[in-house]
């Protein structure tokens, strides 16, 4: 093996990577316990193959495909606004409720004030916003621990949910574009439009990094890998569009239904825009540096305080939106809406995608791949037949499984690095 | 060399509740030179390095900056003047690499994205002004970096921002023989390029092998501050220790400081 050493960098010496250095320090990360999402998605891997082996008629089936999204929207959504709160080792614990109560605001202002989906979707996303606001400034300004303010903020949030409804009552909705959110579809070629732009527009901004770092004499990526990870995301996107715009009506002479669910693609600007929020602007570099080292970023002169707003600002917001969805699919919302396991399996759903519990560490991304697993696990271990404790018990094993590998990961990093 | 100091404190005093932590500290730091800050542990050199970083408010005395009287309220007023501090409890975050902890809070941007490439060029640049080829990468983790590359990085984003002054909190307390030697050489060097160093230390050899003055702290009380060439190692021992040698130091301690418990006209 070759290496060609290059100068860079104002000419600080380093080693040209290869694909297979490249391949090295990924695994060298990962031994020095920085393993990101590997383990959630191979986990999804392990599982899809069990499901898909032991229940290949409906697991494996384009509707099913299909429903694992709608199914997973408000989990997921709710997973990547927790990723900015856990980042700050911080945890909120109301955010299922706080969705059920976004939710309860527009059905309330959709059906019985009868204002139109364009005042009452920005309404329950306001009530979010206004939410965070509160729950962050009772942790940053009054400095109550977010477990204590989150968790009297849950058991308030049921309160008001069901004084909202009245002590119970169901609030349904029948606004066609508020329903179609969590239940339509988009045509077939919307779906291979869209899909398309994703890995072109992927494929662009790689590029055009590699292009222009290696202008300006910096390292890059060993092209081989960035063509890698452009082909991978074609693969994955393109077969799964393939799957979903397959006819899934069991009479599709009555009612066809094919095409990408339009929450796909809700849940991949969201991601794209928090991704690019957490890894390329000042913003998202503050929210790391206040996770990893508070006092650090004080002396840095970042305003610690209201970073710790903000990220509870963002996750309510998002919890909001999953309070949208979750109305949206149920085309109605109830004292239990954001109650029960949204809540533990949002927090799963970060942790097992593999954002760290301690702070500091964590990607948008893992949300959405751990949400995955989640949806992976509800929905296969349904179809086989377990019960609802037996799925229970499962994703709480899996979620302590998470939680070991970060502390296990922590300890490691902490013995390999100085 | 220059006879005008460039940051220079007059009778700081600082006290935390009930305890006065500095009392009528002053100081002088000249450009082109190291003044190294002794004392003994729990003297007041943290403390006084937080007050001109503006982490602590002074609650008596004056800073003076090139000859101007001025407030630092925060660690960005003390930038804004070109005042550094290295700390002695790194701040540095582990989770970030070398190039986001030298720009940490001053971030390049283009628009509203941040400008990588920028940064680690002129990282780079620095690290190479400082003659530091040492690290793998430039985007190594900073966890994954022995004691005194850290030292170094955290060194180095001092450097970074044309300043003047940089002040080095017990820099190697943490270091082995030969990292310690490489960050005492990085300390001479910043001097020798023109900035004005402040080294806290406790090691007697380090002090005296970089520096060209010595200010020693004694139980929040400047005891003198002299040119490392006039003084040896056990004089400084004892301003350290006891806060006078021969006729250096604080003056014997008055009759008035002690309270007085003959018995007489007791109220
Ligand atoms: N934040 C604080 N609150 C109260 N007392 C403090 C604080 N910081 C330092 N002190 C006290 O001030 C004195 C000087 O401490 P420090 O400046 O850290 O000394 P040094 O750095 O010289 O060892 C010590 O007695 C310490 O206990
Ligand atoms: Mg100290």
């Amino acid at each position: 093996m070759t290496t060609t050493t290059t100068t860079t960098a104002g000419g600080i010496q380093a080693v040209k990577p290869t694909v297979a250095s490249h391949i090295r320090d990924y695994w060298g990360r990962v031994r020095g316990g920085d393993l990101g999402s590997l383990p959630a998605v191979l986990g999804l891997l392990v599982l899809a193959l069990i499901f898909g082996v032991a229940r290949s008629d409906t697991f494996l089936s384009a509707l099913n495909f299909a429903n694992l999204f709608t199914q997973s929207a408000q989990v997921v959504f709710i997973a990547m606004g927790l990723v900015f709160v856990l980042l700050l080792g911080e945890i909120d614990l109301s955010a299922g409720f706080a969705s059920g109560v976004c939710g309860a605001v527009m059905a309330i202002l959709l059906t019985n004030h009868g204002l139109p989906w364009y005042v009452a979707i920005p309404a329950a996303m306001l009530a979010g916003i206004v939410i965070g606001l509160m729950l962050g400034v009772l942790v940053a300004k009054l400095g109550i621990p977010s477990f204590v303010v989150t968790l009297a903020a849950f058991l308030g949030f049921q309160g008001v949910l069901l004084t909202m409804l009245k002590g119970g009552q169901n609030i349904s909705i029948t606004d066609e574009f508020v329903k179609s959110l969590n239940n339509g579809n988009l045509s077939t070629a919307w779906s291979w439009g869209l899909a398309i732009l994703a890995v072109v527009g992927y494929a662009g901004i790689q590029l055009n990094r590699v292009r222009s770092r290696a202008a300006r004499n910096l390292i890059t990526d060993p092209i081989g890998i960035v063509l890698f990870r452009i082909g991978g995301l074609a693969v994955l996107l393109f077969a799964a569009t393939a799957v979903l715009t397959q006819e899934r009506a069991i009479n599709p002479a009555i009612n066809s239904l094919k095409g990408v669910p339009i929450v796909v693609p809700i849940i991949a600007i969201a991601m794209i825009i928090w991704s690019f929020v957490l890894g390329r602007t000042t913003y998202g570099r503050h929210v790391y540096a206040v996770g990893g080292n508070t006092e650090a970023a004080r002396r840095a002169g970042i305003p610690v305080d209201r970073i710790r707003i903000s990220v509870f600002v963002i996750c309510s917001f998002m919890a909001s939106i999953g309070g949208i969805l979750v109305v949206s699919r149920a085309s109605s919302v109830d004292p239990n809406t954001g109650g029960s396991n949204i809540l533990l399996y949002s927090v799963g759903a970060a942790v097992i995608g593999g954002t760290s519990l301690f702070g500091g560490k964590g990607k948008v991304i893992n949300a959405v791949i751990g949400g995955a697993v989640i949806a992976v696990i509800d929905n296969g271990m349904g179809l086989m037949g377990f019960s609802s404790g037996q799925k229970y018990i499962f994703t709480g094993l899996v979620l302590l499984a998470a939680a070991s590998v970060d502390a296990l990961a922590r300890r490691r990093a902490s013995a390999t690095g100085s | 060399m220059a006879a005008t100091p460039l940051l220079e404190l007059r009778g700081i005093d600082k006290s935390f509740g009930p305890v006065q932590v500095l009392h009528d500290v002053g100081l002088s730091v000249y450009p082109g030179e190291v003044t190294a800050l002794v004392g003994d542990n729990g003297a007041g050199k943290s403390t006084l390095v937080k007050c001109i970083s503006g982490i602590y408010p002074i609650d008596g005395g004056t800073v003076t900056f090139e000859g101007n009287e001025v407030a630092i309220h925060s660690p960005r007023d003390a930038s804004a003047l070109g005042i550094e501090v290295v700390y002695q409890d790194l701040a540095l975050c582990d989770n970030l690499d070398i190039v986001q902890n030298m720009f940490l809070g001053r971030e390049k941007t283009s628009g509203i994205v941040l400008d990588e490439a920028t940064m680690e060029e002129m990282a780079g640049e620095t690290l190479r002004s400082l003659s530091v080829r040492t690290v793998k990468s430039l985007r190594q983790l900073v966890a994954s970096l022995s004691g005194g590359q850290r030292q170094t990085v955290a060194i180095a984003k001092a450097v970074l921002w044309n300043s003047r002054v940089v002040i080095l909190d017990e820099p190697t307390a943490a270091l082995g023989v030969a990292q310690t030697a490489q960050v005492l050489e990085l300390v001479r060097r910043l001097a020798d390029n023109g900035l004005g160093v402040v080294l806290i230390s406790h090691n007697m050899n380090d002090v005296f092998a970089v520096s060209d003055r010595i200010a020693a702290l004694y139980l929040g009380r400047m005891a003198a501050q002299v040119k490392a060439s006039d003084v040896t190692h056990s004089q400084i021992v004892e301003l350290i220790t006891g806060g006078r040698s021969g006729n250096l130091g604080l003056p014997a301690e008055k009759p008035s400081e002690f309270i007085d418990i003959t018995p007489g006209e007791a109220q």
